[in-house]
């Protein structure tokens, strides 16, 4: 066959950007090659909808890289704190450690949140469940969308309920005369839960944008995209929220 | 470039330059931030070199600066250098300008994301022009802001309203640089044209995924070390705020739980020192770039350049106690980081003797851009030989604070970037405007900034070595301790302004050439990166660097869009291609 034959439609092909992977000239069958992504195992197409999940993935992954930074910086606060302590009249070193009592609903709200997560994962794989992800390309129905909205739904409620439930426990702490100057202890764990209730508050806003968009949005990969971002950033709260949960209970001594 | 005539369905020029997501014309709104911001720098810095020298000078429409004044004059110009000049150019208008085209993509990853960047990075510079206006003007404790200082409205004028809007500056720029970022990540993983593999890179787009990324490590640390003096300031927490404070004769009211100055210092540099990277790794991989070009040879050791410059990037998040070294931190610490510094010479060094190499019986072609680029490696290696001096805890114990820490980082920071800065334009300015700028006006530019340079910041060491302090108004007074430097700050203040002045000779040519420059036609430069493809967005099997004996037997360079269209013959056997697919 005529060289020109060949490469004509090869070189159609290649015309769009994605993945930066050695293009299927170089597959040679003496296997030289030596390119570091398989061709083979792509997915076809180079601009379809899986290439701009994995864009927006990667947009949530860095986003979160730098968020995770924020709250590494709030807490290695309190490791690196030069003064914590006094000697007293006698001579004996005394902490400004002072103990607080974690309220008991911290476990129940931590229960929540991870049950929001089930929830909130379960929403997620809807989306991507092939059948009715084909039906709802097709323009047929939208089963998807029907089985996602209302385990969303739940996942939106199980998230207010935490956030009513961190009140609660401020308020607990408040009314036993702890608040935000109070000690360093209550300074660190106002700072903490206050700022990840803040980042939940957000992520809130998110899931329920997530909701409307699955409704809104027209194309299919949009919608996919909107529940599984606002997914992953509920799920890296959560895995905060336990990273925290636990350095406040062992630094109650 | 010729822009497309307009008619009634195009849009407008506010649609096309300023309200838009294109990513060069952001560039464009970024450089010219960046001139706005470098203008701004610039005079503050002449009007403290004349202070420096003429203490009673009367300003016109201001009169004789007070002290505090020439505080929030240092103050400002290294905030107005550090973030908007050499952060800005390097980190967000260049890559605006070229990474999509470098990697082969037709736009950013998330062209929006990137424009609302620009937009914040605008109000961040204007809230922090803004404090200058505020009643008791501008902040005055230095662009690092070190509490208790800056935590204190009390501390000295400037440091009210003027702080507030100084930490709210930079509070915005973090979550600018942090939206710029995470696009630029993106768009070089998961935009890269066909074939464009990691080994196909240029090091210019290995800069910038690894300025990225620290960009997302270190701006979230300041993002989170403003929040927190901010709420020092104004919501009763106490983390920088030490017991006993004592300001004016006042003693301050005591925090329930006293925080530490110490963990401010060590937060901001754990953001300060991969910003120095941050603004230099772009410089770094442009002049690998511009010595292959102009010396037409290959980058030696491409891989291994990639690797020292991800080492650069990781050894620079654990250097940032080197700034620390007489803070009162403990002294086994500084000498860890004593060693970390000395180590992080090693990639550094190694990026430095591979330029040499290739200059090295090169055939240079001594345009303009190659001139700043041999310009930054001159002072990156002046500025840089200091470094291992300073990063001896007992030397710096001697050295800190001093007027040699200044001439080292201006050189080895600001001139080296500045430098890097002035050989990306003279090099990309036909991607702008289908002209090149002119040759003449460009080497006098440069000889005379070379020399002016050298002349402001290389006698700072002797200063810094016979014990003048740094952020001191004057040296005249009743102490004479320093009268024997005079001569030599009169010679740094002129050398000053002639660099100063030297600026206006870029600034007409970018004028002129724009209108009268010699048409670049298609790659002027001859040059194999795919920024200079005349076809849209093109595919590749090549490396970004093939000039010489490699490019073949009749050429002199084979570019990225060329190693694709060429015969593929030389592949495989006739038929290979329809033998290995397995349908």
């Amino acid at each position: 066959m005529p060289a020109t034959f060949t490469r004509h439609p090869v070189e159609v092909e290649r015309k769009d950007t994605g993945y930066g992977g050695k293009p299927p000239l170089d597959r040679r069958p003496t296997g030289g090659g030596g390119g570091d992504d398989n061709w083979d195992s792509r997915p076809s197409g180079r601009h379809g909808p899986h290439e701009l999940l994995i864009r927006y993935r990667l947009a949530v992954l860095s986003v979160l890289t730098a968020d995770f930074v924020f709250f590494a910086v709030l807490i290695s606060v309190f490791f690196v704190r030069p003064s914590d302590g006094h000697i007293n009249a006698s001579e004996s070193f005394v902490s400004d450690w002072h103990p607080l009592a974690i309220p008991p609903i911290l476990w129940l709200n931590t229960a929540v949140l991870l049950l929001s997560a089930v929830t909130a994962e379960i929403a997620r794989r809807q989306l991507f469940h092939e059948i009715d992800i084909m039906e709802e390309w097709l323009g047929l129905g939208r089963p998807a969308v029907r089985r996602a909205a209302p385990w969303l739904l739940a996942t939106i409620a199980l998230g207010g309920l935490f956030l009513g439930g961190q009140w609660i426990a401020w308020q607990q702490l408040v009314q036993q005369g702890l608040t935000f100057s109070t000690n360093p202890n209550s300074n660190f764990f106002f700072l903490v839960t206050v700022t990840h209730g803040v980042h939940l508050l957000l992520g809130l806003g998110i899931l329920l944008f997530a909701l409307i968009a699955m409704f809104r949005f027209k194309r299919v990969e949009l919608r996919q995209i909107a529940v599984d971002c606002s997914a992953w950033y509920w799920h890296a709260m959560g895995i905060f929220w336990a990273f925290i949960f636990v350095l406040l209970i062992c630094s109650q001594h | 470039m010729t822009t497309p005539p307009q008619t009634a369905a195009s849009p407008g020029f506010f649609r096309r330059r300023i309200f838009t997501t294109d990513h060069r014309a952001l560039a464009v709104l970024y450089l010219l931030l960046g001139l706005a911001a470098v203008i701004a720098g610039t005079l503050l810095s002449l009007v403290i070199r004349i202070h420096r020298v003429w203490p009673t000078l009367a300003f016109p429409l201001y009169g004789v600066l007070k002290p505090e004044d020439y505080l929030a004059l240092v103050t400002m110009h290294g905030t107005l250098m550090v973030f908007f000049v050499l952060t800005v150019v390097p980190q967000a208008a260049f890559p605006n300008l070229v990474l999509p085209a470098q990697v082969g993509a037709e736009r950013m990853a998330f062209p929006r994301l990137n424009a609302a960047a620009f937009w914040i990075t605008l109000a961040s510079l204007l809230v922090l022009l803004a404090a200058f206006f505020v009643p008791q003007g501008a902040p005055i404790s230095g662009w690092t802001s070190y509490p208790p200082l800056s935590a204190f409205a009390a501390a000295g004028p400037g440091q009210g309203a003027g702080m507030d809007l100084w930490l709210a500056s930079i509070a915005l720029f973090c979550i600018a640089s942090l939206a710029a970022s995470a696009n630029f990540l993106v768009t070089i993983v998961a935009r890269r044209t066909h074939g464009m593999t990691w080994t196909r890179l240029p090091l210019t787009v290995w800069s910038w995924l690894v300025s990225s990324a620290l960009t997302v490590i270190a701006f979230s640390v300041l993002l989170a070390a403003a929040a927190m003096l901010l709420a020092d300031r104004h919501f009763g927490t106490s983390f920088f705020l030490p017991a006993g404070e004592v300001i004016n004769g006042i003693r301050q009211h005591d925090p329930a739980a006293p925080g530490s100055p110490m963990l401010w210092l060590h937060l901001f540099w754990f953001f300060g020192h991969p910003e120095v990277y941050i603004s230099i790794l772009p410089g770094m991989g442009l002049a690998s770039s511009l010595l292959a070009n102009f010396t037409r040879r290959p980058v030696l050791g491409y891989r291994g350049m990639v690797a020292a410059t991800l080492l650069i990037g990781v050894f620079g998040l654990g250097v940032w106690g080197h700034h620390m070294f007489v803070s009162g931190m403990n002294p086994y610490a500084g000498t860890a980081f004593g060693l970390t510094t000395i180590a992080i010479a090693v990639p550094s060094s190694a990026e430095v003797l591979t330029w040499l190499g290739m200059l090295f019986r090169g055939r240079m072609r001594l345009t303009t851009p190659m001139l700043f680029t041999l310009g930054f490696i001159s002072f990156f290696i002046a500025g840089g030989l200091t470094g291992p001096v300073l990063a001896q805890p007992a030397l710096d114990a001697y050295l800190h604070n001093t007027f040699f820490v200044v001439a080292h980082f201006h050189l080895v920071m600001a001139m080296a970037g500045v430098f890097s800065l002035f050989a990306g334009i003279y090099y990309w300015y036909p991607l702008l405007t289908g002209r090149l700028m002119n040759e003449t006006l460009g080497k006098l530019h440069f000889w005379i900034s070379l020399i002016a340079a050298y002349g402001t910041f290389f006698p700072m060491h002797f200063a810094g070595l016979a014990g003048e302090p740094r952020h001191y108004a004057q040296l005249a007074g009743p102490a004479e301790s320093f009268a024997s430097l005079i001569p030599v700050e009169k010679g740094i203040t002129f050398a000053a302004l002639t660099l100063a002045a030297a600026q206006f000779i870029f600034l007409f040519n970018i004028v002129r050439s724009s209108r009268r420059g010699i048409l670049a036609g298609e790659n002027p430069w001859a040059a194999t990166t795919l920024e200079w493809s005349p076809i849209g967005h093109p595919i590749t099997e090549g490396g970004p660097y093939v000039y010489g004996p490699d490019a073949g037997p009749n050429a002199d360079f084979l570019p990225q869009w060329q190693s694709a269209a060429s015969d593929i013959s030389h592949i495989g056997p006739p038929g290979w291609e329809a033998a290995a697919k397995p349908e």
